[in-house]
């Protein structure tokens, strides 16, 4: 009988820290600006500059250590990190190797089992059988600086370099080898998106390359307990990458030690078209990197007041709103899980509740609208402008039956775009509902009138012709009627034609 | 004191550095560590123990910088000391 064999998987996941400027000198991290326009002496590893730490970058990792659950280390410094690519301006890349700011913590992660492993592990009294929670290690987290960009020049016989990353502050955060599965890496990574994208330390955005994932990944046999060799693949732009890289690497491993041949710890380099990873050249995998203490940078003493004062300033997390909301707030399960997924979305529901507004009102436009256009512009909900105040006066508007629901969407429209102000708007460009039963009465009449070949339809039961009676009364008000307010008045006007009939 | 320093040594070291060196150049960084590491050797006489490794010449901790924008785009002058650049990178050697 073949063996079976156990998959165990750590992550390395280096995250871009959302500063305003690099770690150790005052260039800014703006992205996407002209080559090397975000440069200086000291980034470009000038000889005779000092490096001096960015305090944010400090607040930052503690942040993230905290909410991880981690030992924060009291006393800490960089080291040199020695390698020649020029990636790297000064040869080496400052980064923490002995004493790290962050060690010993664990993030809890909830994931859905996956069908074709360990299906007989699961309980069938969970109300969802398939939905798992599992503790993963932090093993530790340190604060690094991020390397410059390679152009190749095609065809040519020299590398272009941008130096406008080098610098950029980063923390690395190494898992324990706990987890077993794509799925339980997958939703590693969201715990870790969700957590850093709450405190606001860092986008995470995998694509854009702010949240950049190693793997290490090895096979022991099942119901042994020693880990097997390892290898590093790197290079994956997205969970489908990810996903697809483990399967890979675990079915290359489980042939190789099948066949009775070994493991070679080495790094690997995913492939995303061809959907395979090829090992890197040995001598990019010669890891004598000599590591230092870095003698250009003071030593760093975190004191008690200062581990309080970022400690007290922890937001509620995503996983604790999803609690308070379903004791507090009477709407679906799926609206809390969306609504609490970024945090200005679960703020701004917040804020406008707070204002007055019915939970499910303000939970249908940010699930309805306020999603639609964010996806129809591409954006991000941290790029939401309008206020609370807005949303709290649309919905008063639609309430009142001020306005209809066509006319709301449209006014959410602008409001969206430019915030502006719903009752201002709604005044300015005269887009209040006809109000006065007279008016519509009117209206209505008239369009009966207009329209004898619809009315003789309705008197003949087609029920369709009403829809399009009602259609042309909204036209003839300029769209601001209440539409179920015209049905019901063409209707009753309907019903005396078919009695004179 | 002599150092022995082996045939494997030089050729790691020149990987690390990525240095290409002559047979010459090989028997000449041999002479040249050999007489840096037996300097380092001399300093190995003094009796270390219980002292704490140094980091930093002066006694001092959290030297911290505020996280403002201090400099301005300087990449004309920046590229002005590289022997070669173009459309406003460095150029370096073929890196792959
Ligand atoms: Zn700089």
């Amino acid at each position: 009988m073949a063996e079976k064999y156990e998959t165990v998987i750590g992550l390395e996941v280096h995250v871009e820290l959302a500063t305003k400027t690099k770690i150790f000198c005052g260039c800014s991290t703006a992205f996407g600006d002209s080559p090397n326009s975000h440069t200086c002496p000291i980034c470009l590893g000038m000889p005779g500059t000092l490096p001096m730490l960015n305090g944010r970058v400090l607040e930052y990792a503690v942040a993230a250590g905290i909410a991880m659950n981690c030992d924060i280390s009291r006393f800490c410094r960089f080291d040199r990190k020695n390698y020649f690519y020029p990636d790297n301006p000064q040869n080496y890349q400052i980064s923490q190797l002995y004493l790290p700011i962050c060690r010993d913590g664990w993030v809890e992660i909830e994931f859905n089992e996956d069908p074709a492993q360990g299906v007989e592990k699961l309980s069938p009294s969970m109300k969802n059988p398939s939905l798992r929670t599992k503790k993963v290690g932090i093993h530790e987290i340190h604060m690094e600086e991020d390397a410059g960009k390679l152009v190749h020049d095609d065809g040519g016989d020299y590398t272009l370099i941008d130096y406008n990353r080098a610098g950029v502050p980063l923390i690395e955060i190494v898992s324990e080898p706990d987890m077993r599965t794509a799925q339980e890496v997958i939703a590693y990574l969201e715990k870790l998106r969700r957590i850093l994208q709450y405190l606001g330390v860092s986008d995470c955005k995998l694509q854009e390359g702010s949240m950049r994932v190693d793997v290490n990944l090895s096979l022991r046999k099942e119901g042994t307990k020693e880990l097997g060799i390892r290898t590093e693949m790197k290079n994956l732009g997205s969970f489908h990458a990810i996903s697809r890289a483990i399967e890979s690497e675990r079915q290359r491993q489980q042939a190789l030690l099948e066949s009775g041949r070994e493991v070679v710890q080495e790094t690997r380099r995913w492939d995303e078209g061809k959907e395979t990873s090829y090992a890197m050249r040995s001598k990019e995998n010669a890891r004598d990197y000599r590591y230092f203490p870095d003698p250009d940078l003071a030593p760093i003493c975190i004191s008690h007041g200062f581990w309080e004062k970022i400690r007290a300033a922890q937001p509620e997390f995503c996983w604790e709103k999803r609690k308070r909301y379903k004791a507090e707030y009477d709407i679906p399960e799926y609206d809390i899980d969306i609504i609490t997924d970024s945090r200005q979305m679960a703020e701004l529901f917040e804020a406008t509740v707070a204002l007055g507004s019915q939970p499910k009102k303000v939970s249908n436009w940010l699930m309805g609208e306020t999603l639609r256009l964010l996806r129809e512009r591409n954006l991000d909900p941290s790029d939401i402008r309008f206020t609370p105040e807005n949303l709290a006066k649309l919905i008063a508007l639609t309430e009142s039956r001020t306005i209809n629901s066509t006319v709301a969407k449209e006014v959410f429209e602008i409001m969206f775009t430019e915030n502006a102000d719903p009752e201002m708007y709604v005044k300015e460009q005269r887009l209040a509902m006809v109000a006065d039963e007279e008016t519509l009465r009117r209206t209505a009449e008239k369009v009966i009138r207009e329209n004898p070949k619809s009315v003789q339809d309705y008197i003949r039961g087609k029920d369709r012709a009403l829809g399009y009676l009602v259609g042309q009364t909204m036209i003839a008000c300029g769209g601001k009627a209440d539409p179920v307010g015209a049905s019901r008045l063409l209707k009753e006007l309907l019903q005396q034609e078919v009695n004179e009939a | 004191m002599q150092n022995g320093i082996s045939d494997e040594m030089i050729e790691y070291v020149g990987i690390l550095t990525k240095l290409e060196l002559s047979e010459e150049e090989k028997e000449q960084a041999r002479e040249d560590m050999g007489r840096l590491l037996s300097y380092i050797d001399k300093l190995g006489e003094l009796d270390t123990e219980g002292v704490e490794p140094m980091c930093h010449v002066l006694p001092i901790q959290n030297v911290l910088r505020e996280d403002v924008i201090t400099n301005e785009d300087q990449s004309r002058e920046l590229l002005g000391n590289a022997p070669c650049r173009r459309d406003n990178m460095f150029v370096a050697p073929r890196a792959f």
